[in-house]
């Protein structure tokens, strides 16, 4: 049995050997589960940038870059057999698009020299480039997303939050953990009053959360969901009649999957983002005319512009930048995975590069440095109207607290750096 | 022809009464274990040991545990998750309390602890049987998960709840952290296997497994010839929950590196594992290996075949692969209620008889 078995795997694995690529970024996507919903339009985004760059540049500095794509089901188990089975091909940069997944890569890529390229996601204190190496999470990260929220509501509130009822609904894992200890400091230091109300995987029933909530009546709810708990949870708040306007998503929580089972009773529900959306960007002329009208898209064309599938390109955007960083300083087109590492710390992403891309005032400008992995941690309020299912900005470019974010990240990297062994760099 | 007691004299009481009786069954045995220990080590690459051999052994040793309990006391139980995290958060934070000593001991420290709480969740099955103690361990799983993502000191109060295995030896190789070598952990986790396999074979067929076995078939007669049930329920909730706390403490710092227990140790896992000990076999060891292979290697066997091979779409694959794997399981069991390891068994007979059936 067990032979039969090991005979078999091992022939179809020596038949899986994909042709090796020159440049090789490993798609770690979703496409089925409780989270399927979330994970295909940000893998077609990320697809379909990659494609688009192969068709209509003939790849990055002319060499074609290969997405394998690997199904993880947002498990950690398939998690580890997929980027096992991916880093063979000299993989250059590693987006799994799960906070549990990134935990377990951070030293599995640090021991195999990998890029993890993890956008609003993952372990926070990776933006502390001193302690983690191959870990890179600009433009922001989750603490970013907690303050920026707060920010805003300052700036609703005359800079005054005493007094007031926050709460926080989260997934009930290390992603929705996260942002607890900031909203515990800032709350400190704005004088409101913060109650966190957990939601377990994968969130499919919280009528007593809900329930909690309209006893309690906070002022505003916070919230970090992700797949089918946001779409359950704008729901329970539309039951329960909870003011849509003051209901503030992070951005994992702010997609049109999410708000469209609610339908009209969703207008007003707010998120936060940080990078634009909606197709008015000239890169989607391009994407429509060597992507979409060549049959090459990953996904379908009604994906275009929405929140995530835009997420999933600036993704891919971002790595393949670094990756023309890389080609530019190692001054070779065939890059490999250390030299795109030292592509990623040097990436200067201006305003005029992303004009240049197609993608004008898209995202705020990146300037990495080996101890700053994690950006400039600025976001935008959207708001999703219903009537015309889009999501319009409600604010400019809002900037995290650094006050209260910087010494948290210093604290969490050292515990890292303590637990680990890890000596700082970059002194 | 060859697999046959003719000729295969016993002449001592240890000689009839040893593992394998049958001459054949002995070398094959020895084969197996040869090829494990002596040719595996030499080819495996970090593909094959964390895709497919570790996640087998550690599956093969939760299932062992589970088999004993379910297969062989008859207890029902539905909270194999929760003891798997006790047994990676005792592990955890035995292996960042003390960085010294051996991660050997601490994954059977780990096992120990687990061994206790497994007493103490299995009380009720002093009172209660069949369904309602399936309940009431299920119960178990919810409140040691709840457990473990409410109470910070489990998981040294780090911000994510998260907890990650730091860097351990044993003999000075890294068995556990980024830098272990493929080889390592799969020698580790063998080396586990082995003894948890070998303690098992040998409990189940003594007194011990014997007594087990009375209460499993009749609970009543079991204790008219002088089985007491108390101490013959707990050893079994003891013995299978030291088991099940290795497997999670291996599970967790061997196999994933870091683990959230609600990701990790939920009740797909439980259920994961009653269906291996179901599809492999009820009261027996071979059948806990059979059912952790099979549920642990077709799925990346079909995973490489299909998307690798065949180069289909990954969604659909993976959706074809839940589809075969429930298939395949709907028609083990109705050609073999009682498992592959009962296919096994029928084999050997038959083998015993052929090529001259009569």
């Amino acid at each position: 049995m067990k032979t039969t078995f090991a005979a078999l795997v091992a022939a179809s694995i020596t038949l899986a050997a994909p042709a090796m690529a020159d440049l090789s970024v490993p798609n770690l996507s979703y496409r089925t589960g409780p989270y399927a919903a979330n994970g295909i339009p940000y893998a077609d985004g990320f697809n379909d940038y990659f494609t688009l760059l192969n068709e209509r540049d003939g790849g990055i500095g002319g060499e074609k870059v290969q997405v394998p794509e690997c199904e993880t089901a947002y498990n950690t188990e398939k998690g580890v057999e997929c980027y096992e089975a991916t880093k063979g091909q000299a993989a250059l940069a590693y987006n799994p698009l799960s906070t549990g997944i990134t935990y377990q890569l951070i030293p599995k890529v640090t021991a195999d020299h990998h890029v993890l390229y993890t956008p609003g996601y993952g372990r926070t204190s990776a933006a502390n480039g001193k302690v983690f190496e191959w870990v890179f999470n600009y433009p922001a990260n989750y603490w970013d997303g907690a303050s920026v929220a707060i920010k805003y509501l300052l700036s609703q509130n005359g800079d005054d939050l005493k007094g007031k009822k926050i709460a926080l609904v989260y997934h009930n894992s290390a992603y929705g953990k996260e942002p607890i200890r900031t909203l515990e400091e800032l709350s400190k230091k704005h004088g409101f009053e913060l109650n966190t109300i957990p939601v377990d995987h994968p969130g499919q029933e919280q009528k007593s959360q809900w329930l909690q909530i309209r006893r309690d009546k906070p002022d505003y709810v916070i919230m970090y969901g992700w797949g089918v708990m946001n779409q359950v949870a704008i729901q329970e708040a539309v039951n329960i009649k909870f003011p849509m306007e003051n209901f503030i998503g992070i951005w994992w929580s702010g997609s049109e999957n999410d708000v469209g089972p609610a339908g009209e009773g969703a207008n007003g529900y707010k998120s936060i983002s940080f990078h634009g959306v909606g197709n008015n960007y000239p890169v989607y002329a391009d994407l429509q005319k060597y992507v979409f009208d060549a049959g090459k898209s990953a996904g379908s064309a009604d994906e275009l512009g929405t929140v995530l599938y835009s997420r999933g390109m600036y993704a891919a955007m971002i790595i393949s930048e670094a990756i023309r960083e890389a080609q530019g300083m190692a001054g070779h087109s065939a890059v490999t995975p250390e030299e795109v590492r030292d592509g990623f710390e040097h990436l200067n992403l201006t305003e005029a590069r992303l004009t240049e891309l197609g993608l004008p005032g898209f995202a705020q400008p990146i300037a990495a440095t080996c101890a700053d992995h994690g950006g400039p941690g600025s976001a935008i309020m959207l708001q999703w109207d219903a009537m015309a299912k889009t999501w319009g900005p409600v604010s400019d470019w809002i900037t995290a607290d650094k006050d209260v974010i910087d010494p948290l990240i210093a604290e969490d990297s050292a515990a890292f750096a303590a637990e680990s062994g890890t000596a700082e760099r970059c002194n | 022809m060859f697999y046959r007691e003719a000729g295969d004299f016993k002449t001592t009481y240890r000689e009839d009464s040893q593992t394998f009786p049958i001459k054949f069954d002995r070398l094959r045995f020895y084969a197996v274990l040869a090829v494990a220990y002596g040719v595996i080590p030499l080819f495996i690459n970090d593909y094959w040991a964390n895709a497919v051999a570790v996640p087998f052994l550690i599956y093969a040793i939760a299932a062992i545990g589970l088999n004993v309990l379910v297969g062989y006391a008859g207890q029902v139980s539905l909270g194999t998750g929760g003891f798997m995290a006790v047994g990676a958060y005792a592990c955890y934070k035995l292996m960042t309390a003390f960085p010294e000593v051996s991660i050997f001991v601490h994954v059977l420290l780990a096992g120990g602890v687990t061994a206790v709480v497994g007493v103490l969740f299995g009380l009720p099955s002093l009172r209660i049987k069949g369904f309602y103690l399936a309940v009431a361990t299920l119960a178990a799983q919810f409140f040691l998960v709840w457990l473990f993502n409410k109470v910070p000191w489990f998981y040294n109060y780090s911000a994510s709840g998260q907890i990650t295995a730091p860097d351990r030896t044993v003999f000075g190789v890294f068995v556990t952290g980024a830098q272990t070598s493929a080889m390592a952990k799969y020698m580790f986790c063998l080396v586990m296997l082995t003894i948890v396999a070998v303690l098992a074979r040998n409990l189940t067929r003594g007194m011990v497994g014997r007594k087990w076995m009375a209460i499993r078939d009749m609970d009543i007669a079991a204790e008219i010839i002088g089985v007491n049930p108390l101490t013959a329920k707990m050893t079994a909730f003891m013995v299978s929950s030291f088991f099940i706390g290795i497997a999670g403490a291996l599970f967790f710092s061997v196999y994933l590196g870091a683990a959230e227990v609600g990701e990790a140790f939920g009740i797909q896992k439980s259920f994961l594992i009653l269906f291996m000990v179901i599809i492999g076999g009820l009261g027996s060891i071979f059948g806990s290996f059979a059912g952790a292979a099979f549920l642990v290697l077709l799925p990346v066997l079909l995973k490489n075949l299909l998307v690798g091979a065949l180069n289909w779409p990954t969604d659909l694959a993976a959706h074809i692969e839940l589809m075969i794997v429930g298939a395949l399981i709907v028609v083990f069991l109705i050609a073999e209620p009682h498992g592959l390891a009962q296919l096994w068994r029928v084999a050997k007979e038959k083998l015993r008889l052929w090529p001259f059936p009569h």
